[in-house]
């Protein structure tokens, strides 16, 4: 019966009480939409790259070369020799290995030489390979394939020319040996999306009239001419590994590291991404630190509607007491009405949640690959409207305490 | 002093809010027995309010006894005298008695919920309650109107049965008809002590009204058993 009357008290003072639920709603629902976004953006830069076991390349920091390999943030200090590479690429341990060639670009998307490897090894969001929509892969040295972000942003078709630029900033391009697009990648949610790739003797091909950064004066190879060359490179920007066992990744990385002809370094995605985290942890503290003083202000300002409902409560309090209600039952009642409202308060966060992902989701993962899954609530999620409702009860202890104190002098005589 | 039990014995008893310096309330002697139906007659701020809350318990007397059904109220802790209260006596108010946002059944109830001797009393709620309804005069289908709804000559028909639910020992009404036109003071007091001698309980009722008197065993003035230190202050 308490409960029906905690439950009738609060409909009796719908406006101010829907009021306060909906405020705890949707302090509840940005909270869980941050960690949703938290998790999801984790979620999104760990499936960026999945089932590579080593990302090689020169000696720098792990962080850097993850995100320069793989996210196409940052520029590498220095190459991978194509003798490293190889030297790798034949030690017993590596059952695959796929170049990476960054430096070029076209407008404002990366340019990536890589081998036609790439498209087998290359897995992203747990497993998945990538897929051509429009057209195919690679087939002739002046052929590119590029991602579904490239294509939709300026517009491209299969066979629509490309001209690559030289470097990443500038105006410099390398219009004599336009590429054709071949294929258009469906959308992965990766940086694969904003990259247009080439093969890697692509790569050397537009630079055989280049020497050291800067065209040759006066010299232009012809095309025709180009494809007879042996367009072997001299360096790579990083390679992708794969070994035949799990148990040889440490040992292969620790003889990557050592290796005595160049100074490289072997990464495991998953630790290097892990330092990522790290760093970035500040920032993501801030962010749940912010969203959840939200929580706590809603739940304050379920606490001083409390307070500003207890003159106007005195009357029942009394009655209440005059029934026999010890001063505790009132402390009770108001203690069960507050979980309750923080209880629907919470619940109704986490269906405004749900529902905002329903709406939002494939618009977030078009505008940002970032994909937010839609799964049931988590342990750590219930726990968190758990808290809720336990924070809720336990701020209205302190207009409780006050109801305590005036039913204690009030009695049943209500001087109002 | 009649041989019947007293169902309430009030001895040497003086009491002073908080922040006084005099007794508001000095009772040398007053006692009810058992069954007896008594009008305790005063002006506003005779101290009516005050010994009404020294009997029920809310307040404590600084000095004296106040025995109720033969237990001390004094002897008992805040949250014996909470539970004593419940199951001893049944209390109208003079008006704004009801839950407005409950059910005529939840406010009629409420008091069981605090009493556990009296809800034995009560084996099946639902039917007593729309028995109790009936006998009051009220239909008996007004048991699931919210108490908010209802008229005011309803709700005191409505706080009657809930003081009357459980029968308890002595039920003490405070100004319960001064909200009510003339008609319908005078059957409401009829349904009141009809339920009441049913039920075997005593009545203390306390009003300015002495036209009052004549529905009573007993009217007995404020000023006849209180010494209000405050006048000769």
């Amino acid at each position: 019966m308490i409960f029906r009357l905690a439950f009738g008290s609060l409909v009796a003072r719908a406006l101010t009480v829907v009021m306060t639920i909906l405020a705890i709603a949707l302090s509840v629902a940005l909270f869980l939409g941050v960690e949703k976004v938290r998790t999801g953006a984790k979620a999104s830069f760990a499936d960026t790259i999945s089932g590579t076991d080593l990302i090689v390349g020169a000696r720098s920091g792990s962080v850097q070369l993850l995100l320069y390999s793989v996210f196409r943030i940052g520029n590498a200090t220095n190459n991978l020799t194509w003798e490293s590479y190889q030297d790798i690429a034949g030690r017993p341990e590596v059952d695959w290995i796929v170049p990476i060639s960054l430096g070029d670009s076209h407008r404002q998307f990366r340019v990536m030489g890589t081998s036609k490897a790439f498209f087998d090894r290359y897995k992203y969001r747990s497993g998945q390979s990538l897929a051509v929509e429009n057209g195919a892969i690679m087939d002739d040295l002046f052929d590119a394939v590029i991602g579904a972000d490239v294509a939709a942003t300026l517009n491209y078709k299969v066979d629509d020319p490309i001209v690559v630029a030289h470097g990443l900033a500038s105006f410099i391009e390398h219009e004599d040996q336009p590429f054709r697009v071949s294929g258009v990648l469906e959308k992965t949610g990766t940086p694969v999306d904003r990259t247009v790739i080439v093969s890697l003797e692509a790569i050397e091909a537009i630079h055989v009239d280049w020497n050291s950064g800067a065209r040759i004066p006066g010299q232009s190879t012809p095309a025709e001419m180009i494809r007879q060359m042996e367009l072997e490179p001299k360096a790579v920007t990083a390679a992708l590994v794969g070994v035949k066992s799990r148990l040889q990744v440490f040992g292969l990385q620790r003889a990557i590291n050592e290796y005595p002809e160049e100074p490289l370094l072997a990464i495991l995605p998953g630790v290097a991404l892990q330092e990522l985290w790290q760093i970035v942890g500040i920032a993501e503290t801030a962010l749940v630190a912010v969203s959840g003083m939200v929580v706590v202000t809603a739940l304050i300002g379920m606490m001083a509607m409390i307070f500003s409902s207890l003159n106007e409560r005195r009357r029942e309090m009394a009655i209440l007491r005059a029934m026999g209600a010890t001063p505790l039952t009132i402390v009770g009642l108001l203690v069960l009405e507050a979980a309750l409202m923080a209880a629907i308060g919470a619940l109704m966060g986490l269906a405004l949640l749900y529902l905002s992902l329903i709406v939002a989701q494939p618009a977030v993962d078009a505008a940002f690959g970032l994909w937010l899954p839609i799964d049931a609530p988590s342990t750590r999620e219930l726990w968190v409207l758990l808290g809720v409702v336990a924070a809720g009860a336990i701020v209205s202890m302190i207009p409780a305490f006050r109801a305590y104190r005036m039913s204690l002098a009030d009695g049943m005589m209500v001087r109002i | 002093m009649t041989a019947d039990p007293a169902i309430l014995l009030i001895k040497d008893v003086r009491y002073r809010w908080p922040g006084r310096t005099t007794f508001d309330i000095d009772i040398p002697d007053f006692s009810i027995v058992e069954g007896e139906s008594v009008l305790l007659l005063g002006e506003s701020g005779s101290g009516k309010s005050t010994l009404l809350s020294l009997i029920c318990g809310t307040i404590t007397a600084q000095s004296g006894s106040i025995i109720v059904s033969g237990t001390d109220i004094a002897a008992l802790s805040p949250g014996q005298r909470d539970g004593f209260r419940a199951e001893q006596i049944g209390l109208i108010f003079q008006q704004f008695n009801l839950l407005p946002y409950a059910s005529v059944m939840d406010n009629i109830l409420l008091p069981l919920r605090f009493a556990p001797s009296r809800r034995a009393r009560v084996p099946s709620p639902g039917e007593t309650v729309r028995h109790l309804c009936r006998d009051l005069g009220l239909p008996e289908d007004i048991v699931a109107a919210q108490a908010g709804t209802l008229s005011v000559g309803q709700q005191q028909r409505v706080a009657a049965a809930r003081a009357l639910i459980g029968a308890p020992p002595l039920i003490i009404a405070d100004e319960p008809t001064s909200a009510l036109d003339a008609a319908t003071q005078a059957t409401f007091l009829k349904l009141l002590f009809a339920q009441a001698e049913v039920n075997g309980s005593t009545i203390l009722m306390v009003s300015h009204d002495a036209r009052l008197a004549e529905h009573f065993d007993r009217c007995v003035q404020m000023t006849d058993i209180v010494t209000s230190q405050q006048a000769a202050a």
